[in-house]
């Protein structure tokens, strides 16, 4: 047989998925785009622009696609609500990707009375409720960035805790394990080092829904008025600026709306695709 | 007479198992079984399902607890061994599985497999060196350089039972429990596999705990023979003495029940056939518990719980075993 | 001793199969010639990627929906390759049934035996349920399960392994099938279970004269029981022959050399054990020429450029091996 890297081979079979490499090639875009155009247009987000309130979109020329109640150019904000949302989405799911997988494995390979308060403490968790924790924390740190990032992820890993500590009791019985364990690998390096590489598939995607579910949560936030601070804007942001003009300017809706699905659906058929392609037993 | 590696005596396991409407019951898996294996010696362990043998294998490789009993090895009891001491004691025992594959982390590659019990135990071990090593042990198995790099999906059962075999092997343990290592494997693979093993016990001085339910498997293999029964022992004996002249009804049947790959044998032997059924493990018959399918079984089966008798070089536990 | 030619019940005339996969094209069957007769006991033999299990799927279409299945599967008077439904459906547990490997997951866990076993009666000769329960209770007396009534009413979950194999040989015979497959019957029971069972199957052939076909991995077993046997290796029949003939002087290097790795309890003990170098076929990956060249101790040149037809050489002899000069193979270890 022919060598082949594990990542290698798994490229190759993502290649081959059409729906999740149009996903790829949409996000890459996207993340182009938003990192870019701000550079390239000659408007600002925070700049208003008196003398065009609210145009629609005029595909010749700038104010490409129009701008908004305070004639902030909506191209750009709208790339400025992207950046924002994927970092959000990808820094606080990175983060409550980690806290999750090391949680769930330890709960799920140690077993017993330490699985039984872990396992409990997410439960606690789980109770609390998210809007008002998150008024509460707004209220006693202000409206920054990465208070977003802190409530964000002290509730989305919750989730990943449990499916993964799952996972883990199932991995845990087979042979392979035991195989380790009989030749003396103690918990740490087996946590790390056989039960997190064979949890790959299912933590890329759940990170990958985990993504689109933060970036909506962080637009939920904006829409109730909790997201960032204006002038800074995020998808969530302009979306629940564009709700309220919606009947008469439906652009201001629509341009961010579009982006957000598109973003959304990408991440979901990439993580699908991530998932078939990183099994490692041939089909 | 070498002295023996290890010298298990009275080894019982036990599981405990919800039952359907509430409550709890005891499944006694092994009961009261006692053995020996000498150096370089291989005692194969035989049985069906329900017979115990996998889970004597799995208590003494400390996977799963021992209900009583001891298991003397390099003069400490194993099954008592906690922390340090029997991590210390892992290194000198090891296991070969039954699902080659299985028993292989799909995402590791085949250098880091066979490599892993030397970055548990042998630390010193640069990386050049622990290649090194790992290459050695994969010649003696019978797999090329090229494959170091390669995940176990890519191999056939026979080539991923060579590897687990070189992973199982390359700390020299005293001691290894092979549990049914050919049973996945195809016919024409089962006995270079049963070379293999023979080849390295040799060369290695290796000590093996053969457990099978293939009887002409165990017959190549072994030197020693314990048969099992719903984790009792029915009989043990030298392969030879075994095979020639069975003691126990139960060793008799099995033998008997061997498909004979000879249409002219198979047809002039029609042995009678066990009757009946395995009885539950969870309520076992009293007194002898083979005797609810053996042909000869007495009144007196039923009320007294045969003591293992010696008879000659077999050890037979059962009442109606003449000498 | 040879057996009379009788009608053939099913023709099987250059049988192939394929897959499509990410890898390339597997061939699982590459033109498999066969018949069976009435009242005949074939033994299909071979390794893992013979092909032997598909063979056995095809011949009731059970194959998966990506299988590309090609040639001919004639029974009586109706082609079964790229049958509709409808004809399968009605030689499928009537005509022709099937008894699988897993006894464990072939029985639905959610209906009681009972149900199972009435199912094929009422469907295919339109039984009464009382009549059918009263047919099933007999079924089940003819495979020796004791106390017919009471487990009629049990669920798979409660009998042992040995047991629903049983109740699986039952749900087969209940329509008096002309021909009865048997994928691997015993290779998930215990030996002197599987011995059980190989009695049963005996014992019921005496009686019901059906015809049968086994596929297995196990010589052994068919030794005993067959009449005949097509050794398989790479999705091709390689020998064919009475059961004698096949264990006596067999002709093929690869029924020799499986013979031969055999271990026995019979025999005196070999300081080795007779293995065939290599590795079984992968069927996405074969050599070209005849399959089992790369393995066997007796190539020459045209084995690796030359598929060797497989060809009657004796009466009911057959062979695919292009070399004529090789002693027929007793098979005991020297």
């Amino acid at each position: 047989m022919s060598e082949r890297g594990l990542w290698q081979d798994a490229w190759r079979r993502l290649k081959r998925n059409r729906a999740a490499m149009a996903g790829g090639v949409l996000l890459l875009v996207i993340l182009l785009a938003a990192l870019l155009l701000p550079f390239v247009s000659p408007y600002t987000y925070y700049s208003p622009d008196w003398d065009h309130l609210v145009q629609p979109p005029r595909f010749r020329g700038w104010h490409f696609l129009g701008t908004d109640a305070l004639g902030r150019d909506l191209l750009v904000r709208t790339m400025w609500g992207c950046r924002i949302s994927l970092l959000v989405g990808i820094a606080a799911s990175l983060v409550t990707v980690v806290i999750g997988v090391l949680w769930g494995t330890t709960a799920g390979y140690v077993g017993g009375r330490l699985d039984a308060l872990m396992m409990r403490t997410v439960d606690v968790l789980y109770s609390v409720p998210f809007i008002p924790f998150v008024i509460v924390l707004t209220v006693l740190f202000g409206r920054e960035l990465l208070l977003i990032f802190v409530a964000i992820g002290a509730v989305s890993w919750l989730d990943i805790a449990r499916i993964v500590r799952g996972q883990t009791l199932t991995l845990k019985n087979r042979e392979f394990v035991e195989a380790a364990r009989v030749a003396g690998v103690g918990t740490p390096a087996m946590i790390l080092r056989h039960l997190v590489p064979n949890l790959i598939g299912i933590v890329i995607i759940y990170s990958t829904l985990t993504i689109p579910s933060v970036i909506l949560f962080e637009a939920f936030l904006s829409f109730l008025g909790l997201g960032v601070q204006s002038p800074m804007t995020s998808l969530g942001s302009l979306v629940a600026e564009g709700a309220g003009r919606m009947q008469s300017y439906p652009h201001l809706l629509l341009v961010p709306a579009v982006f957000l699905a598109a973003i959304i659906y990408a991440f979901n058929y990439l993580g699908d695709g991530l998932r078939d392609a990183l099994d490692p037993r041939d089909r | 007479m070498s002295a023996p590696v290890l010298e298990v005596r009275n080894l019982s396991v036990h599981y405990r198992i919800a039952r359907a409407g509430g409550g709890q019951a005891l499944l006694r898996a092994v009961e009261d079984v006692s053995f020996s294996v000498r150096r370089g010696q291989t005692l194969g362990i035989v049985g069906e399902s329900g017979s115990g043998k996998s889970s004597i294998a799995r208590a003494l490789l400390r996977l799963v607890p021992a209900a009583g009993g001891t298991a003397q090895f390099r003069g400490a009891d194993l099954l008592a061994l906690e922390g340090a001491a029997l991590q210390q004691a892992r290194r000198h025992v090891q296991m070969i599985f039954q699902d080659p594959l299985a028993s292989l982390d799909p995402r590791m590659t085949v250098e880091d497999i066979i490599a892993e019990p030397l970055r548990v135990f042998a630390r010193e071990l640069n990386t050049a060196q622990r290649r090194s090593a790992v290459l050695a042990m994969m010649e003696r198995v019978g797999l090329a350089a090229e494959h170091l790099t390669r995940f176990p999906h890519e191999f056939s059962g026979g080539q991923a039972q060579r590897i687990g075999i070189a992973r199982a092997l390359i700390l020299k343990p005293d001691l290894v429990v092979c549990d049914e290592p050919l049973s996945a494997l195809d016919v024409s693979i089962k006995s270079q596999i049963s070379n293999l093993l023979k080849d390295l016990q040799r060369e290695l001085g290796l000590t093996l705990l053969f457990i099978s339910h293939d009887l002409a498997a165990v017959r190549f293999s072994c030197d020693d023979v314990l048969v099992l029964y719903l984790g009792r022992v029915m009989e043990l004996a030298p392969r030879d003495v075994l095979f020639a002249t069975p003691r126990h009804p139960y060793t008799r049947a099995l033998l008997d029940a061997v498909p004979v790959p000879d249409p002219a044998a198979a047809r002039a032997r029609r042995a009678a056939l066990l009757r009946g059924e395995l009885p539950s493990p969870l309520a076992p018959p009293s007194g002898c518990v083979f005797r609810t399918r053996c042909p000869v079984a007495e009144p007196r089966c039923a009320a007294l719980s045969p003591e293992a008798r010696r008879i000659g070089d077999t050890e037979v536990a059962c009442h109606l075993a003449a000498g | 001793m040879a057996v009379p030619a009788r009608p053939a019940l099913l023709e099987v005339r250059d049988l192939a199969i394929e897959y499509r996969t990410p890898d390339g094209v597997v061939r699982a069957v590459r033109g498999v010639d066969l018949d069976v007769r009435e009242r005949e006991f074939v033994g299909i033999v071979g390794e893992s990627g013979s092909g032997k299990s598909q063979l056995l799927l095809a011949l009731l279409g059970l194959t998966s929906p990506g299988a590309v299945v090609s040639g001919s599967i004639r029974y009586g008077s109706e082609e079964l390759v790229g049958a509709p439904a409808a004809v399968l459906n009605r030689i499928r547990g009537n005509r022709i049934s099937m008894v699988f490997q897993d006894p464990m997951t072939a029985l639905n866990p959610y209906l009681a035996i009972g149900t199972q076993l009435t199912e094929v009666l009422r469907l295919h000769r339109g039984f009464t349920r009382a009549a059918a329960l009263a047919r099933a209770a007999e079924l089940l007396d003819a495979v020796q399960i004791t106390e017919a009534r009471r487990r009629l009413r049990q669920y798979p979950h409660e009998l042992s392994g040995g047991m629903r194999q049983r109740v699986m040989i039952a749900m087969a015979l209940a329509c008096e099938p002309q021909i009865l497959l048997a994928d691997e019957p015993t290779t998930a029971l215990d030996v002197t279970v599987q011995a059980q069972i190989l009695e049963l199957l005996r014992e019921l052939r005496g009686r019901t004269g059906t015809a049968v076909v086994l596929v297995t991995h196990d010589l052994g077993i068919v030794a005993e029981l067959a009449d005949r046997i097509a050794v398989m290796y790479a999705g091709r029949i390689v020998e064919e022959a009475p059961v004698d003939t096949l264990f006596a002087a067999s002709l093929h290097p690869y029924t020799d050399a499986l013979k031969r790795s055999i271990p026995r309890i019979d025999l005196a003990l070999p300081e080795r054990m007779a293995s065939i170098p290599g590795n079984p076929p992968n069927p996405a990956r074969l050599p070209t020429g005849c399959a089992f060249a790369p393995r066997c101790g007796h190539r020459i040149e045209r084995c690796t450029s030359e598929l060797p037809p497989l060809r009657e050489i004796a009466p009911a002899h057959r062979k695919a091996c292009c070399r004529d000069d090789l002693p027929a193979g007793p098979g005991a270890p020297a």
